[in-house]
């Protein structure tokens, strides 16, 4: 059987979301950029976050990131409440629970792919040798075991974006958050790069992809379109191919 | 503990990168530093040179000597109590010497008597104007530490039969005798022949403190013969030279006792009746210190103040360059934050970042300075230079609290970057 055509039994819950709302301040104006979301993400999810520019797609994917905190509401992340942690704890969370996977792959230049994928572990403590057989494992992962020496520059995007979620994948985060992943490569890389967050999903991994495009939004089992700082619609989006029907 | 320790190292590393991808920027900036840090190392060497000249002539007077005088060796106001007391004979010496002998539990060793006068001094065509001409008895090397490069000074049988035996500086015997060894030779001192039987080494001056470079001295005995000091008026009729009675010490750490008891036998030599002023003063090395060290002392930070403004100079560019790093990598930071960098994290990465170029400026800044005061001196041997061990670790320090100092403001900032506002940096 086909790995994409088959939905996984999502497990425990491990984003609770419960009518949280953003207010920023933009000069005289206070622009609300969330105006009270509801969610509930379980492990072994694939969820894609839709929504045009402007429908607060971004400020919540920084709530669901714990890069910034809610306004009001309630934020609980595997039981722990996000919405009253200070910078630190913030970071802390973002170290083990979350790996970011950003459009424009945000690796640093200078820095070969195996410091590169290093550098989370570094934040959580952990000791070269150990640091050095996980990122090595990571790269392996996606399929970079042969480019761990290489510094961005001599990678192509597609590797780039590889070597970027090695780096989310290395300190086992309860979710994979990726921001635009193809957003920067070419229809066939993009493909490629959407097989292995497929993949990832596959071994048990969750992810929240942030998109704006409706084919790349079709690899989730799951869909959410925000507009105007509301969920419009959440909804199970994974088409069974009539083979697979036909079989069940 | 463990992970400050990795990102610790992270950050050394990062720092080490980052100097060198921006080569020419980390140079240019460095250079303030350095030219800081050879300005102040070099002020320190300066500073521990005028300390050790400073202490050499200290050393000269002798710190368990007490000098019976007629002028105090402070600043008086008063000075016509003292213009007109009596001059100090070198006769009291003996007296003295007497007491103390009669005396089984004395605090005070010998006295020796010294008069001093300038003269010049002719060997051959060359002649020396002005030399410090001291007579005193052979136990003036109870008192005074003398190494004689060459040759002895003068003993005690030369010295109580007034032999006309001289010992000469080193910068005399330099300009008499630049060819040839002076001992045996004979000098010609107002119009009178001296035998040289010993050269000084090299003190080295400082500030026309005393030295024994340029300076001769001979048997008392002799000098009262050939030199008359009561004879030896100037136009203005005051007496150009000077006698007085320097006493050493048997225990330094009672000097005080031992400055009670030679008031004493000096109120005994002078007779003065117990109500009556003492007409004479016993001064130590410390009065004289305690006179100098001030000037000393103002020099000091005066000259560091000016070099420390190069320095300051300096870490305002380390602070520039600083800000400009972190605002250049703000998406950095950003992306940093968002893989679970804390603020402290971020913090120290950047205070690392500007330490070490300071560090670097100081290293290079320092061998600079070095070879600096090899080459000077090489060019000036007398100048008084002292390149020392603290001095080294003296300017790391001040490297890294530059570093640390002018980092600090960028850092903080950095540190403080709010995650999704510098992710979305460009």
């Amino acid at each position: 059987m086909d790995a994409r055509q088959s939905v996984r039994q999502p497990g425990p819950v491990v984003i609770d979301i419960e009518n949280i709302t953003k207010d920023y301040v933009m000069g005289e104006e206070i622009v609300r950029a969330l105006r009270g979301v509801s969610l509930q993400i379980r492990r072994n999810e694939y969820l894609a976050v839709m929504g045009p520019s402007g429908s607060g797609k971004s400020t919540l994917m920084n709530m669901l990131g714990c890069l910034d905190t809610p306004t009001s509401g309630r934020y609980e992340f595997n039981g722990r409440n996000v919405a009253e942690m200070d910078d630190d704890e913030l970071a802390e969370i973002r170290n083990r629970e979350i790996g970011f996977v950003f459009q424009t792959f945000n690796l640093l230049p200078r820095a070969t792919s195996l410091r590169n994928v290093e550098l989370p572990l570094i934040y959580a403590g952990m000791d070269s040798e150990s640091r050095e057989e996980r990122a090595t494992q990571a790269l392996t992962d996606v399929g970079l075991g042969d480019r761990i020496h290489h510094k961005p520059n001599e990678l192509s995007g597609g590797q780039r974006q590889r070597v970027a979620i090695a780096r989310a994948l290395v300190n086992n985060p309860s979710i994979i958050l990726a921001d635009e992943p193809t957003g920067n490569l070419d229809s066939k890389t993009g493909e490629e790069i959407m097989a292995l967050l497929e993949d990832l999903y596959q071994r048990g991994h969750t992810i929240i992809l942030v998109t704006h495009e409706r084919d790349i939004a079709a690899h989730a089992r799951r869909t959410i379109h925000l507009r105007d700082g509301v969920v419009e619609s959440d909804e199970q989006t994974f088409v069974p191919r009539l083979e697979t029907v036909a079989a069940s | 503990m463990k992970r400050f320790l990795y990102e610790l190292e992270e950050s050394w590393r990062i720092a080490y990168a980052q100097m060198r991808s921006n080569l020419t920027r980390s140079t240019l900036t460095a250079l303030g530093v350095i030219i800081g840090i050879v300005a102040v190392t070099l002020m320190g060497t300066a500073i521990g040179g005028i300390q050790v000249g400073f202490d050499k002539s200290m050393a000269v007077l002798g710190d368990d000597v007490l000098y019976v005088t007629q002028w105090p060796w402070k600043p008086v106001d008063d000075w016509w109590n003292y213009r007109d007391r009596k001059k100090i004979q070198t006769e009291y010496a003996e007296t003295i010497n007497r007491l103390i002998t009669a005396a089984p539990n004395s605090n005070l060793m010998v006295a020796v008597p010294t008069s001093s006068l300038m003269r010049s001094i002719k060997y051959g065509g060359n002649e020396v104007e002005n030399v410090f001409t001291l007579g005193t008895t052979s136990d003036f090397t109870v008192t005074s530490t003398i190494d004689c490069k060459e040759g002895r000074f003068f003993n005690e049988i030369e010295s109580r039969s007034g032999a006309q035996v001289v010992v000469i500086g080193y910068d005399v015997a330099d300009v008499l005798f630049p060819s040839e060894s002076p001992i045996d030779k004979f000098v010609l001192i107002s119009g009178h022949l001296f035998k040289v039987i010993g050269v000084n080494a090299r003190q080295g001056t400082f500030l026309g403190l005393f030295s024994w470079d340029s300076m001769v001295a001979m048997p008392l005995a002799a000098f009262n013969k050939y030199f008359n000091l009561k004879n030896e008026l100037d136009a203005r009729g005051e007496n150009q030279g000077e006698s007085d009675v320097r006493v050493k010490v048997k225990d330094k750490t009672k000097l005080a006792e031992a400055k009670d008891e030679l008031t004493g036998i000096m109120r005994r030599v002078r007779g003065l009746p117990p109500e009556k002023k003492e007409d004479f003063s016993i001064n130590e090395q410390q009065a004289f210190k305690s006179t100098l060290d001030p000037v000393k002392n103002t020099i000091a930070i005066a000259g560091l103040f000016i070099t420390g403004l190069s320095l300051f100079v300096g870490a305002i560019g380390i602070m520039n360059i600083t800000f400009v790093s972190v605002k250049e990598r703000t998406k950095e930071i950003g992306t940093r934050k968002a893989l679970g960098a804390r603020r402290r994290t971020i913090l120290l990465q950047f205070l690392i970042e500007s330490t070490a170029l300071c560090l670097l400026g100081g290293f290079i800044g320092l061998a600079v300075a070095y070879f600096m005061c090899f080459g000077i001196g090489k060019a000036f041997p007398s100048f008084p230079i002292q390149f020392s061990f603290g001095l080294v670790i003296a300017s790391m320090i001040v490297s890294v609290l530059t570093g640390l100092v002018s980092g600090f403001a960028p850092a903080w900032s950095a540190s403080r970057l709010d995650p999704v506002t510098a992710l979305r940096y460009e």
